[in-house]
């Protein structure tokens, strides 16, 4: 199993930064433009064919309806027809938009990644060694190919011969090149990358029109977008609000005739309208298009979106504890003196040592001398005089020259110590730590302590995750002892110590057995079985191709605590449905308050004393509410595709607060609406 | 005392009575669903009709044994009925007619008690005791048994086994109802209810009909089947004289749905699951007692229609109970309340029966609304949407949905034609708005397996009797196939553990949800129609 990955390394700052907008707990959104809205209206306009409206039920019924009552309008047309006939349109076309506009974002990425797709020429290996000029399409698994210094790799694959820098940018956005190198967990390259130094042989894994790229841009396209189990049950639980508004309708004509009403179908079909769910029916796709969208904006490629609806359910995640939870042993955290040696000289000698030193690892010893010593950070021009010794495979050890002082630091083989140090290096070692021992022409002085530290934050991001009701299981290759103590520092609430592969998988396993879905990341082949495993698998897109099949989810950024992000994402999502479905049927009281004295106050005078919202005329009322119910659809459509708030939070308040906004919001916000809507309806001739 | 705090002190007692038996025979009811052994007489019976009582069924093989029960019952009730000419104790009542056998066989096998028929005039001793009264007894049974088979549902995981119907049927029939009608009859009989063979007494040279009531009387509270013995119902001296046998009546037809919730939490391993649930029932009841209550002490003629030695409150109180079970025996002319409190009776079963329903059934509807509200409140924390540790994705929201659209169907489409049918016009006592009330209200009674009449509308002909008993069948057994496919894919599931992130539903947040998806989903799905009648009536 391994734990680091090789992205760019980024400064703490930097990092600690990123946590901060993470701890910002919203889960960032997309900007909504509202240019969108008239980019996409071609595609909204395709969309009225009634075979794809089939595949929305509510909707459909919205389409037929509208057909209807243009018939009607057609054979009788009155003002109060005409009108009703068109804002029934509008709304079939505003729910077009919601999905168009949705779809409309992943198309300029798509496009985007269509021009990475050149035509690549591939140099194909023959069985005798030599090379042929073949188009990359026509490349089958299995082929071996040459990519050398400036050429765009052909296709996916591994590299099995050379080393070389690769720039990712085209798909990561990442400008930093990155090492590709042969054998491995740094193995796997992307087709339309292109390799910027050296040579390297890549063996094609996948075949042309599947690769990567292409699943990327099927992804973001929507192309391949199938309802996810979720989006099935609500559409069902839609539908069945649906049929029963129909019935309600439908069986509203007789009950009119017997009380001597007759009611107009265009009357019968506003109502309907008014009350199957249609603000949610409207824009259930493009909420599920735009979490995909979501994902893909934070450099996370999900190969379905029932994977995403997976996130949000997870019980337990996996995170690895080196790369994920801690820096890895890069920080200096003790300096140990031998015994006779001045603990400031020590400091002084190790600052010294550390000056020329640009690693992490030295930095951070500068930190240390500088916060617990009060040494200078900066070397003086005395000390810049110097010669650096860097480090080398050989000599195991790097260090500084300076007035005939020979300082060095390095890994104890490469020193002669006492029992004593030898001790000490050892408990380092048994506690999960680096010892680093100094010495100064040949006298060991002491042992740096390179400690695992916890990254900033995290115990912050555990304390939400535990209120969300997710469980954290750190998975280290330590010692339970040292697991132990850095599980209790980062705050998590279990830890797997001294792991393999194996038991990771027969955790994943147990967890699973007893109800819970769980989620981790990985990026070595040794870990693909566990990605597979698991229900929401994130692959590091560093990681070997083996790897990014296993999982369902693949990251750009490498980066392993994006895990939690994609959590929230997945509960954004479900929250988005839930709250809007919610808002779609609290509406219909104000519409009932609306409409039913519209129909019968004419026989039922007293029925008027419902007409709370003082609506003008029985047909202003009945158009206000037709328009209130069309316009709400586009008023929602930013919200639809940012998704709503998301604190992470105990499933109790994230209920209340979304009832008391979606729920009560849902049944005050109409009566507002129609009733300002009236207001200018009203002022129509043949209609006020 | 006034009648205000008479009546209040009335529900006070029941309150207390009801509370007293919920923890012992809820706990009782679930030991015997639980229970291992067999009585003798069972495994009599068991013997006799070659049943292996511990043999398991899937779903499906439970769905078809409830099926073909019933449709046996309801063959049999038929054959009795068209031939009770030759069958002794039959007073020379005759043989019923085609319509009204038809109706009746399905009103009774359904629980639903809808009597389109004079049972003094027309069925004799022997139709009633052996044709009607064990319908009363087994389609309760029947209704508990799909209950439990539901609760098996959450409770188990990764079976498809749900439970024996037969032995769910035999040992609710034998272990809970007989013995519980059995204590019943003889205290009814020491209130004054009648128990006798003989066709009539004769009062001051006039002969009035009489029957073995008491024994009847018991079970048709109890089982909420609702059924009199003689026309007038709870509202005839015979079957309810005075004020403790309508209270007691009360009690009877409230007590099983409510102890249900008991054995429901005991069930599933949370008794607090099963409080919340009684807790949502409860203020349903009380809220509509309160409109009920109220339009009828304001009414114009608040005394119409009423037994006066039950008074206000106690029509009040039986009325709200009547329709809140799914019992639909009266002790007033519901069809004489005002606009509001006719509503109230009206609402109270287009609630789909779960305030607290009938006999089995009310547990089961009230735990599909709960699949409902949870699917929703689900989707807003963020996780797949899940109760009682079961997971609610394609095939149980499905199975849900087809559960609760069956009584709106069949309930609007039959009374969407009746309303313009020219011979509903001549069938009607009322024109306008309450007639559509009366319509609605039969209705309502048929698909909902009610039973109570708004009275005032003439049934026998053959539209209503046919169209009436379609509606009872298929507001009975739709629900009940949906209910237990809706179990057999919840065993299937395994429990999902609960954790911090799991929504509570023990507590107010969930009693609210549920109370509100009971009232939406119902005034959705009626307004339209209540507006023309009994809201127009309410607001004149």
């Amino acid at each position: 199993m391994t734990t680091t990955t090789n992205r760019p390394q980024r400064t703490p700052d930097e990092v600690r930064s990123r946590h901060a907008e993470n701890l910002g707990h919203q889960v960032g959104a997309g900007i909504f433009d509202p240019k969108q809205l008239l980019k996409s209206f071609p595609d909204a306009l395709r969309k009225f064919d009634p075979r794809h409206q089939l595949r929305n039920p509510v909707m459909f019924v919205v389409w037929v309806g509208s057909l209807l009552v243009t018939v009607f309008a057609v054979m009788d047309p009155s003002v109060f027809t005409i009108a009703v006939t068109l804002w029934l349109w509008f709304t079939v076309l505003f729910a077009n938009l919601a999905e168009a506009v949705a779809e409309g974002r992943g198309k300029a990425q798509a496009d985007s990644l269509r021009k990475t797709k050149k035509d690549a020429v591939a140099r194909r290996l023959t069985e005798d060694g030599s090379e042929e000029r073949v188009p990359g399409t026509d490349l089958r698994i299995g082929d071996l190919v040459v990519v050398e210094a400036g050429e765009v790799i052909p296709g996916d694959g591994d590299v099995v011969e050379g080393i070389a820098t690769v720039d990712e940018s085209a798909i990561t956005g990442e400008s930093a090149p990155v090492i590709r190198e042969s054998g491995g967990d740094r193995s796997a390259v992307t087709g339309g990358t292109t390799v910027l130094s050296d040579r390297i042989v890549v063996k094609i894994t996948t075949k042309p029109g599947e690769t990567f790229v292409d699943r990327m841009i099927a992804l973001v396209e929507g192309a391949e977008r199938q309802k996810t189990p979720n989006e099935i049950a609500l559409t069902i639980l839609l539908s069945t609000l649906t049929i029963i508004f129909m019935l309600a309708v439908v069986a509203l004509q007789p009950f009119a005739i017997y009380s001597g009403g007759e009611q107009s179908v265009v009357v019968l079909t506003a109502l309907l309208v008014c009350l199957i769910p249609t603000t949610i029916g409207a824009l259930l796709s493009a909420i599920g298009i735009a979490g995909m969208d979501r994902l893909v904006q934070r450099n996370v490629l999900a190969t379905s979106g029932k994977a995403v609806e997976a996130a949000g359910d997870i019980d337990t995640l996996l995170l690895d504890k080196t790369g994920t939870i801690t820096w890895g042993n890069r920080r200096a955290t003790e300096f140990i003196a031998a015994s006779g040696v001045d603990e400031r000289r020590l400091a002084e000698v190790v600052r010294l040592s550390s000056l020329a030193d640009g690693t992490p690892e030295g930095r951070s010893i500068i930190e240390l001398c500088a916060e617990k010593y009060g040494l200078s950070a900066e070397a003086s021009e005395h000390e810049k005089t110097g010669d650096f010794v860097p480090f080398t495979a050989q000599t195991r050890m790097s260090g500084i020259d300076l007035d005939g002082r020979q300082i060095r630091k390095g890994a104890a083989s490469g020193f002669a110590t006492s029992d004593e140090v030898r001790a000490t290096v050892d408990k380092i070692s048994a506690d999960g730590g680096t010892p680093l021992v100094v010495a100064e022409n040949d006298e060991v002085l002491g042992v740096i302590r390179l400690s695992d530290v916890v990254k900033p934050g995290m115990k912050e991001r555990f304390a939400e995750l535990r209120a969300m009701g997710i469980r954290t299981v750190m998975v280290t290759g330590d010692n339970p002892l040292t697991a132990k103590a850095i599980a209790g520092e980062a705050g998590v609430d279990d830890f797997l110590a001294e792991a393999k592969p194996e038991d990771k998988m027969a955790l994943i396993r147990k967890e699973q057995e007893g109800g819970r879905l769980v989620a981790m990341t990985g990026d070595g082949t040794n870990d693909a079985p566990a990605l597979a495993q698991s229900d929401v698998g994130v692959a590091m897109n560093t990681g070997t191709s083996a790897a990014k099949e296993a999982g369902n989810m693949v990251d750009l950024d490498s980066d392993p605590t994006k895990l939690i992000e994609i959590v929230e994402i997945g509960k954004q999502l479900l929250i988005t449905r839930g709250a809007l479905t919610t808002f779609s049927v609290a509406n219909d009281l104000a519409k009932y308050f609306a409409i039913l004295p519209a129909m019968f106050a004419a026989i039922y005078p007293a029925l008027d004393k419902l007409n709370i919202m003082h609506l003008a005329t029985p047909q202003s009322a009945i158009l206000s509410a037709v328009i209130f119910n069309a316009l709400i659809i586009v008023a929602l459509i930013p919200l639809a595709l940012k998704g709503v708030r998301y604190r992470p939070s105990s499933a109790s308040a994230l209920l209340r607060r979304n009832l008391l906004i979606y729920g009560l919001g849902g049944i005050v916000t109409p009566f507002a609406g129609i009733w300002l809507i009236d207001l200018l309806v009203r002022l129509i001739p043949g209609i006020g | 005392m006034s009648p205000l705090v008479a009546g209040l002190v009335q529900v006070g007692i029941l309150i207390a009575a009801l509370a007293v038996v919920y923890r012992p025979l809820g706990d009782y009811m679930a030991r015997v669903f639980q229970s291992e052994k067999d009585s003798k007489v069972e495994l009599a019976i068991y013997r006799f009709a070659r049943i292996d009582p511990r043999a398991e069924q899937k779903w499906s093989t439970y769905a078809y044994g409830v099926l073909g029960f019933s449709f046996v019952g309801i063959v049999f009730l038929y054959v009795i009925q068209r031939v009770q000419s030759v069958l002794p104790f039959n007073f020379d009542r005759g043989n019923v007619p085609e319509g009204m056998s038809f109706n009746t066989a399905i009103s009774f096998v359904t629980n639903t008690n809808w009597q389109s028929y004079v049972p003094e005039a027309v069925m004799g001793h022997t139709v009633q005791m052996i044709g009607l009264t064990v319908q009363n007894f087994v389609s309760a049974a029947v209704g508990l048994a799909v209950a439990i088979a539901l609760v098996r549902g959450f409770v188990r995981s990764q079976t498809d086994r749900l439970g024996n119907f037969w032995v769910d049927l035999v040992r609710g029939a034998i272990r809970i109802l007989l013995p519980l009608a059995f204590i019943a009859a003889i205290v009814l009989i020491i209130t004054g209810v009648t128990m006798s063979l003989k066709s009539g007494v004769d009062v001051d040279g006039q002969v009035v009909a009489n029957a073995p009531v008491a024994c009847q009387e018991a079970i048709k509270e109890l089982g909420t089947n609702g059924g009199g013995v003689l026309n007038a119902n709870s509202a005839h001296p015979f079957e309810n004289p005075n004020e403790w046998s309508n209270l007691i009546e009360i009690f009877l037809l409230l007590v099983i749905p409510v102890a249900l919730t008991r054995t429901f939490g005991q069930l599933v391993g949370n008794k607090k699951q099963g409080y919340v649930l009684l807790g949502v029932m409860g203020v349903i009841w009380s809220a509509m007692l309160t409109v009920i209550w109220v339009a009828e002490a304001n009414g114009l003629r608040p005394l119409e229609g009423k037994e006066l030695r039950f008074g206000i409150s106690g029509s009040a109180l039986f009325a709200n109970s009547t329709t809140g079970t799914s019992t639909g025996a009266i002790n007033s002319l519901h069809d004489s309340f005002t606009g509001l409190g006719g509503g109230g009776t009206l609402l109270n079963m287009l609630f789909g029966e779960m305030t607290p329903g009938g006999v089995g059934t009310g547990l089961y509807s009230i735990l599909v609304m709960a699949i409902i509200a949870m699917f929703l409140a689900g989707l807003m924390v963020g996780r797949t949407p899940e109760y009682l540790g079961k997971k609610l994705g394609r095939k149980e929201v499905t199975a849900a949905a087809v559960s609760i659209l069956a009584m709106p169907t069949v309930l609007l489409i039959g009374a969407g034609i009746a309303a313009i049918l020219p011979s509903t016009q001549g069938a009607l006592n009322n024109p306008g708005e309450h007639g559509l009330s009366e319509i609605l209200y039969a209705y309502a009674s048929a698909s909902n397996n009610n039973g109570s009449a708004f009275a005032g509308i003439t049934v026998t002909n053959d539209w209503f009797q046919s169209s009436l008993g379609l509606c009872m069948l298929f507001g009975r057994f739709i629900p009940i196939i949906a209910v237990l496919a809706l179990a057999g894919s919840l065993a299937a599931q395994k429990k999902v553990p609960v954790t911090a992130g799991t929504l509570p539903t023990t507590g107010p947040l969930f009693a609210t949800l549920l109370t509100g998806a009971i009232v939406l989903v119902a005034a959705l799905t009626f307004v339209p129609a209540l507006a023309l009648g009994p809201i127009a009536e309410a607001l004149l």
